[in-house]
């Protein structure tokens, strides 16, 4: 019997069969994936970038429950028209504290990689209240009812601290602080330089226009407002970064 | 057990020599097209792992003799378009705009290029057709808040209204209503009076005419005419920014919503912003 025969060892065991497969998988994700952890090429670092402030995290966490990303993709694609319609390409740094990423697969709607900052908070509002009322051609549903539902982030600082283990550099003070920054987040008219410092960048605003409560609304605007807005591309060196 | 290589009398193809109660399984060759493909595509991988980068390694990657980088080829192909563009398109930046007008090929350009970039950062508030929507001012008329003179468009583009410029278009009406300026009565007169100013109904009594002249005319106008330099509405045409309605006067007298339009300046280039200038002065500008 040669070699090549020896397969009948396999057809006839389901243990051995299932022994052969986990070996052969196990090769792939060596070859594949493990490389990935630790070659200095693969990973890079950029200026600008900071972990989610307590709302932006609490509307990226209504993003991903109400499945956005099943319609949107976030993923700027390496190619002309694309970095001609949506701007600079995607950075692989610039989701590096998205646990899980949202790049999507699926283009129903534009991609919001960087749509921060391109349309005004009331848009937002507007849009996603009802989308036919400022762009009629849209297929999106509506999502009116998150300016009826009051935001629950009491449990923020807990979101915060279990993304600390997966590696989103959260300090202790930021966590301490979660609860303050959330609120000055809203607040335009209070004092907001504890939040700017501890997240540069990070728009303050009453965004659904209710000054009288915090609601989902507010949390998913603040999270769309700053996608995209972190890295600096008129400093950003590209030539250094060609992969 | 049945042998391997034992020709079936039925089909005339051997056999695999696996057999179970009696049956046994033939083995049919694969099509030869089909092999032939598969060692091909074999070969072209191999030559694949040379040319292309592919193989991770210790400290680094295989880079592949072409050197090729799909970061560097976005890049590449999206500067020779911008390139091609600029054929015509640097002649904008300098040029003013009534040079621009003068020349058809640049004219040209700019209305194509406005069109392009209006499609995709001005329509989904102003509406694909400029036609605008409530809050959303229609480009297409010839009412300007902020002046609908070439120059007047494109600074409005360049820094926004309300927005994150230092020069950003900015003004604040007051809240009459809810900082208590004035009663729910005096707005119900002043509102009437607003309406009638454009022959919208409503009645105009004096006292709504004096609480026009005290509290409106400042911004609004001697008779609401409106002032562009403040970016105050014009209130004796039947063009509204919100609603027509005497309720949304009322409610925009009471709280009145501010709307804020993105600075494209740094977000577009100056060419575009010329072009965007161009393209939204044809479709209702004014001198």
């Amino acid at each position: 019997m040669s070699l090549f025969e020896k397969h009948a060892v396999f057809e006839k065991n389901s243990i051995v069969l299932l022994l052969g497969i986990l070996v052969m998988v196990a090769i792939g994700g060596l070859v594949e994936i493990v490389p990935l952890f630790y070659l200095k090429s693969t990973i890079e670092t950029v200026d600008g970038m900071r972990p989610y402030s307590p709302l932006e995290l609490a509307g990226r966490n209504i993003y991903v429950r109400e499945g956005c990303y099943l319609c949107h993709s976030q993923m700027i694609r390496p190619m002309r028209d694309e970095i001609e319609r949506y701007g600079h390409f995607s950075l692989a740094a610039e989701s590096q504290y998205d646990h899980p990423f949202q790049w999507g697969s699926k283009r129903t709607g534009p991609d919001l990689a960087r749509v921060g900052g391109k349309y005004s908070n009331a848009w937002h509002v507007a849009h996603l209240s009802d989308p036919r009322q400022v762009v009629p051609a849209s297929v999106m549903p509506a999502y009116a009812f998150l300016k009826n539902a009051p935001l629950k982030a009491d449990r923020i600082g807990d979101d915060m601290k279990t993304l600390r283990i997966e590696g989103v550099p959260y300090t202790d003070d930021e966590i301490a602080q979660a609860q303050a920054d959330l609120a000055a987040q809203v607040n335009p008219d209070g004092d907001s330089s504890g939040l700017l410092g501890r997240y540069p960048k990070a728009v303050v605003a009453d965004f659904d226009g209710d000054p009288t409560k915090v609601t989902e609304m507010d949390a998913l605007v603040a999270y769309l407002q700053m996608l995209g807005t972190l890295v600096d591309f008129s400093t950003y060196d590209d030539k250094a970064n060609l992969r | 057990m049945a042998q391997h290589g034992e020709i079936d009398k039925v089909t005339g193809v051997s056999t695999t020599g696996h057999e179970w109660d009696g049956i046994k399984e033939l083995n049919t060759p694969l099509p030869r097209w089909w092999l032939w493909l598969f060692y091909i595509c074999i070969v072209w991988a191999i030559g694949y792992y040379f040319v292309y980068p592919s193989w991770p390694l210790v400290s680094d990657y295989t880079r592949g003799y072409l050197g090729y980088s799909q970061r560097e080829a976005a890049l590449t192909d999206a500067a020779a378009g911008q390139a091609s563009r600029m054929v015509i398109g640097k002649g904008l930046e300098a040029a003013t705009f009534e040079q621009i007008k003068a020349d058809p090929k640049m004219l040209e350009f700019a209305m194509a290029n406005g069109k392009a970039a209006f499609g995709n950062n001005c329509a989904p508030c102003h509406g694909s057709g400029a036609t605008g929507s409530p809050g959303y001012p229609n480009l297409q008329d010839d009412d300007w808040l902020w002046g609908g003179t070439l120059d007047a468009i494109q600074q409005t583009i360049t820094v926004g209204a309300r927005s994150t410029s230092p020069d950003t278009r900015q003004n604040v009406m007051p809240a009459f209503g809810r900082d208590q300026m004035l009663t729910a009565d005096q707005i119900d007169k002043v509102a009437d009076y607003v309406l009638s100013l454009s022959g919208s109904g409503g009645a105009a009594t004096d006292e709504g005419k004096q609480i026009f002249a005290d509290n409106c005319a400042a911004c609004h106008g001697e008779g609401g005419i409106g002032n562009q330099d403040l970016g105050a509405p014009k209130l004796t045409d039947k063009i509204w920014l919100y609603s027509g309605t005497k309720e949304a006067i009322v409610a925009q007298i009471n709280n009145p919503k501010l709307g804020v339009m993105p600075t494209w300046g740094g977000k577009l280039d100056a060419v575009t912003i010329k072009s965007l200038a161009i393209y939204v002065h044809d479709l209702g500008g004014g001198v």
